[in-house]
C-alpha cells in the first residue's frame, strides 16, 4: 500500500536537501520525492511544520538477546527504537551466550523478522566466546547476516589477536568496532578518576584506561591500513588522538553517546546508579571537547549504547550495580536539546551523525538518506515540541534512564520502517 | 549557637563549621555521664536504635551501642554474617524490613561507598553513617576532633598530618573535611600509590617524606595499613613500608612540639606504629575510644530532635 508524506521539511544530508517536499512510498521504497505530489486515494501523513528525515541508525545497541530477556527483548527494544526515531539498530554481541556463531545470528534475525518492526542488525564477536583469544569465524558470521564485529564490553586485550582480527575482517568486509578500555587500569573502578572519585571514595577509572587503547587502535589501523571504529568515545584526550589520526589520513571513525555530551561526573555525586556507565561520565572539559568534536566532524556518529538493566539490578550499592543506561528513546531529543538548540550542530548535521554516517560505516547503501529508490526508513519529528521524560511512558523493558524528569525538546511523531508505520506519537 | 536541623549524619563533607562545633559542644556535655556511678540518662527512652553492621567492627559498634544505652534507647544489633544478607537479601530489602519494625535510628557500617546515602533515600528513620567503603566515617572524625580539641584546647591553626593509606581511608576523608572546616592545616603523607588523585583540591598538602609530615606537626593521625594492598602493588613490601612510614621512637626524634599520636584502630603493632609509640607518652589512642561514646551520644541526641535539657 502506498503512503504519501505531505508538506514536511525534508532534510537529507547525503543529497544536501533541506526544503519542503512530498515523499511517496510504495513497496517498502521511496518512489518519488517532489515539491508536490498529487495522487488520489493514497493514505497520507500531514507533515507540515515537521522534519522528515532518514530513519535513525544506532551503531551501538544492547537488546540483550539471547540470555537477558528480563532486561530487554527484541520486541520491547524495537518499540523503544521506534519511539526514538530509530529504524535500524545494531545489536552488540555481549550476550549470553555471546553472538559468535551462525545459529545465534540466525536465531536473532529470524525472531526480528517475525516481530517485523525496525531493522535489527547483528554485530558478531571478534573472538570466540568473547575471550580475546581466538578470532571468530568471520566468514560464517557475515554469511549469517552480521555487518560488524566487536567484543564490546571487553577490549581485545592481546594486540596480536587484535591485529589478526583486523586483517582477517578485511576478507568478508566487516566493520571492526573497538571497545577502548585497558581493563587492568580500570580494574574494579566505577567512576572517572579525579576529585569526585576521591570525595566519593569509589574505585576510580583513570582516563588512560580509554586513551591507551584509542592510541593502540590508531596505530593498528595505520600499520595495517585498515579501518577501525571506536565506540563510545568520552574523553577530550581521546578526541585529540583521533583528530591527529584523521589529519594523518588514518582510517579511524568513532561515535559518542548522548550522556557524554549531556552529563558529567558531577551527577554521580548522589551515588545515583543511573549515572553509572562505562566509560564513566567525565568532566565538564571532556563534555565540551565532545561537543566541539561533533561540530568539527572529528566524531562521526552519535550512538545510544542503549544498555537496559532491571530495577533490582540498579537498586544496589553503586559499586555493585551494573554499568549502563537506556538511550533509544531520548537520543534524538537530547541531540536537539543539547546540540541543535545550543547552536553546536544544525539539524542536518545531527541527522548526518545519527543516520547517514552510521549507515555508511555499516555499509547500508539504501539507508541513511532519502532518495528515490532507497529504503522507506523515515522519521517525522517535531523539533520544537517539548516533552517530559516519564518513567511510566518508557517503552523499553528497563527504565534505567538518568533523564527521567528532564524536559527535552523534539518529539517523534511517526517512525516508518520499510514503508510501514512502526511508531505513531 | 547553631541549630540542628539534619535528620541524618552521612558525612562531614556537607556539614558547616557551626554544625561540627555544635556536635562537639553537645558531646562535651555528655562526657561526664560515662563516669557517673549510674551511667544512664532517660533522654532517648522509648527510641530504638538498630546497628546494621556489614563489616566487622569492635570499637565503633560497641561505642554506638553503649552511647545509645546510656541515653536509655533500646538497641538491636545485626551483622551481615548472622542476618539474611548471607541468604542474598539486598541492602534495600534489609533496610525496608528493619524500617517496617518502627525504629528510630539506623547506624550502618558497610563496605560500599555511598551505602549510608542510599539508605537515607529509601527509609524513614535517621541514618547514621558508621563508615561506608572509602567514603566517610564521620563519627570517627568527630571523636578525633573532640580529642584534639580536648588535649590542645583548640583546632584552628594546628598542623595535623594524616599518615598512611589515604586512598582507601574513609577516616582520612572525614578528618580532612572536619579539620579544614575548623581551620587546621592538614597534610597527608604516604606512598604516592596510596594518595588518591586530586586530593590537594580538598585543600591539603601532600608529602611523601615522613620527616616533613612530622617535623612541625601538632597531631599525627596514623592510619591502619591493610596488608593485602601489597598484592595490588600499592607498596613494595611491608619491610619498606615500615622503614619509610612506620612511626617509631627514632622518627619521633624529629618532632618539635608536644605531638598527639592518634590511630582509629585496630592498630597493626610494629607496622604503622611501633609498640612503644602506640603505648607511649604522646599516644591518645585510648582517649579517642573513651571520647567516642560521648560524641555518639551527642549525635544521637541531636538527630533525635529531643529538646529537653541534658
Amino acid at each position: 500500500m502506498a503512503l504519501l508524506i505531505k508538506g514536511g521539511r525534508l532534510i537529507c544530508p547525503k543529497n544536501k536537501i533541506d526544503g519542503i517536499f512530498d515523499i511517496l512510498i510504495e513497496k517498502q521504497k521511496i518512489i518519488s520525492i517532489q515539491k508536490e505530489i498529487k495522487t488520489e486515494g493514497v493514505r497520507s501523513i500531514d507533515a507540515r511544520g515537521k522534519i522528515v528525515s532518514p530513519g535513525l541508525v544506532d551503531i551501538h545497541t544492547h537488546l540483550r538477546i539471547p540470555g537477558r530477556e528480563d532486561e530487554e527483548t527484541l520486541y520491547t527494544g524495537s518499540l523503544a527504537a521506534g519511539k526514538g526515531g530509530f529504524t535500524t539498530v545494531l545489536c552488540m554481541p555481549n550476550t549470553s551466550p555471546p553472538i559468535d556463531n551462525r545459529m545465534t545470528v540466525s536465531g536473532i534475525l529470524d525472531e526480528a523478522r517475525k516481530i517485523d518492526l525496525v531493522n535489527i542488525l547483528v554485530c558478531g564477536t571478534i573472538t570466540k566466546r568473547r575471550e580475546g583469544k581466538e578470532i571468530s569465524d568471520f566468514g560464517e558470521l557475515k554469511e549469517a547476516g552480521c555487518v560488524a564485529v566487536s567484543d564490546d564490553g571487553e577490549p581485545v586485550k592481546d594486540s596480536s589477536v587484535m591485529r589478526r582480527a583486523i586483517e582477517y575482517a578485511k576478507m568478508p568486509s566487516l566493520l571492526v568496532i573497538s571497545h577502548c578500555e585497558d581493563k587492568d587500569l580500570s580494574s574494579y573502578g566505577c567512576i572517572h578518576e579525579d576529585k569526585i572519585s576521591t570525595i566519593l571514595g569509589l574505585r576510580p577509572i583513570p582516563e588512560i584506561a580509554e586513551t591507551i587503547f584509542v592510541a593502540r587502535e590508531i596505530e593498528l589501523s595505520r600499520y595495517l591500513n585498515s579501518h577501525i571504529h571506536l565506540s563510545h568515545i568520552s574523553l577530550a584526550r581521546s578526541i585529540e588522538l583521533i583528530r591527529r589520526a584523521k589529519e594523518e589520513k588514518i582510517s579511524i571513525s568513532c561515535d559518542t553517546c548522548p550522556h557524554y555530551f549531556t552529563l558529567t561526573n558531577e551527577s554521580t555525586k548522589t551515588y545515583d546508579t543511573n549515572t553509572k556507565v562505562n566509560p564513566p561520565l567525565r568532566t565538564e572539559k571532556d563534555k565540551e571537547a565532545i561537543k566541539r568534536a561533533l561540530k568539527e566532524g572529528i566524531i562521526d556518529c552519535i550512538s545510544t549504547d542503549h544498555a537496559p538493566h532491571t530495577q533490582a539490578e540498579k537498586e544496589l550499592e553503586f559499586e555493585k550495580a551494573p554499568f549502563g543506561v537506556i538511550g533509544l528513546e531520548t537520543a534524538l531529543s537530547l541531540g536537539i536539546t543539547e546540540l541543535v538548540e545550543k547552536g553546536i550542530l544544525g539539524l542536518s548535521q545531527l541527522i548526518e551523525k545519527m543516520s547517514l554516517n552510521p549507515a555508511r560505516l555499516l555499509g547500508l547503501k539504501n539507508k541513511g538518506s532519502l532518495s528515490e529508490g532507497s529504503d522507506a526508513d523515515i522519521v517525522i519529528f517535531d523539533p520544537n515540541k517539548e516533552w517530559i521524560v516519564k518513567k511510566e511512558e518508557i517503552l523499553s523493558k528497563s527504565k534505567n534512564s538518568p533523564f527521567i524528569g528532564w524536559k527535552l525538546r523534539g518529539v517523534v511523531e511517526h517512525t516508518i520502517c520499510r514503508g510501514k508505520i512502526v511508531y505513531k506519537g | 549557637m547553631a541549630v540542628w536541623r539534619r535528620k541524618h549524619l552521612l558525612g562531614l563533607e556537607d556539614l558547616t563549621k557551626e554544625e561540627i562545633e555544635l556536635i562537639l559542644n553537645t558531646a562535651e556535655s555528655f562526657k561526664e555521664i560515662s563516669v557517673r556511678e549510674v551511667k544512664k540518662v532517660p533522654t532517648l527512652r522509648g527510641k530504638t536504635v538498630v546497628l546494621l553492621f556489614f563489616e566487622s567492627s569492635t570499637r565503633t559498634r560497641t561505642s554506638f551501642e553503649l552511647a545509645a544505652k546510656r541515653l536509655s534507647a533500646d538497641t538491636v544489633s545485626l551483622s551481615s554474617t548472622t542476618s539474611s544478607v548471607t541468604k542474598g537479601e539486598s541492602l534495600l530489602d534489609t533496610a525496608k524490613n528493619i524500617e517496617a519494625m518502627n525504629i528510630d535510628f539506623i547506624v550502618i557500617r558497610h563496605q560500599a561507598s555511598g551505602a549510608a546515602y542510599l539508605l537515607s533515600k529509601i527509609v524513614s528513620p535517621s541514618v547514621i553513617n558508621a563508615g561506608d567503603g572509602f567514603h566517610e566515617h564521620p563519627t570517627q572524625a568527630l571523636l578525633d576532633l573532640f580529642t584534639i580539641r580536648e588535649k590542645k584546647k583548640k583546632i584552628e591553626g594546628l598542623n595535623v598530618s594524616i599518615i598512611g593509606d589515604i586512598s582507601h581511608s574513609r577516616v582520612a576523608r572525614s578528618n580532612i573535611y572536619g579539620l579544614k572546616k575548623l581551620g587546621a592545616n592538614v597534610c597527608v603523607c604516604g606512598p604516592p600509590t596510596l594518595i588518591p588523585k586530586d586530593i590537594e583540591k580538598l585543600g591539603v598538602k601532600i608529602t611523601y617524606d615522613i620527616r616533613e609530615a612530622i617535623i612541625e606537626a601538632d597531631v599525627l593521625n596514623v592510619l591502619r595499613l591493610q596488608l593485602e594492598r601489597q598484592k595490588e602493588n600499592l607498596f613494595s613490601s611491608l619491610k619498606e613500608y615500615i622503614r619509610l612510614f612506620g612511626i617509631d621512637k627514632e622518627k619521633l626524634k624529629e618532632v618539635k612540639k608536644e605531638v598527639l599520636i592518634m590511630h582509629p584502630g585496630p592498630v597493626n603493632r610494629g607496622i604503622e606504629l611501633s609498640t612503644d609509640v602506640a603505648d607511649g607518652q604522646y599516644s591518645v589512642i585510648l582517649d579517642q575510644v573513651t571520647n567516642g561514646i560521648a560524641v555518639r551520644m551527642g549525635i544521637l541526641y541531636l538527630l533525635s530532635g529531643v529538646k529537653e535539657e541534658i
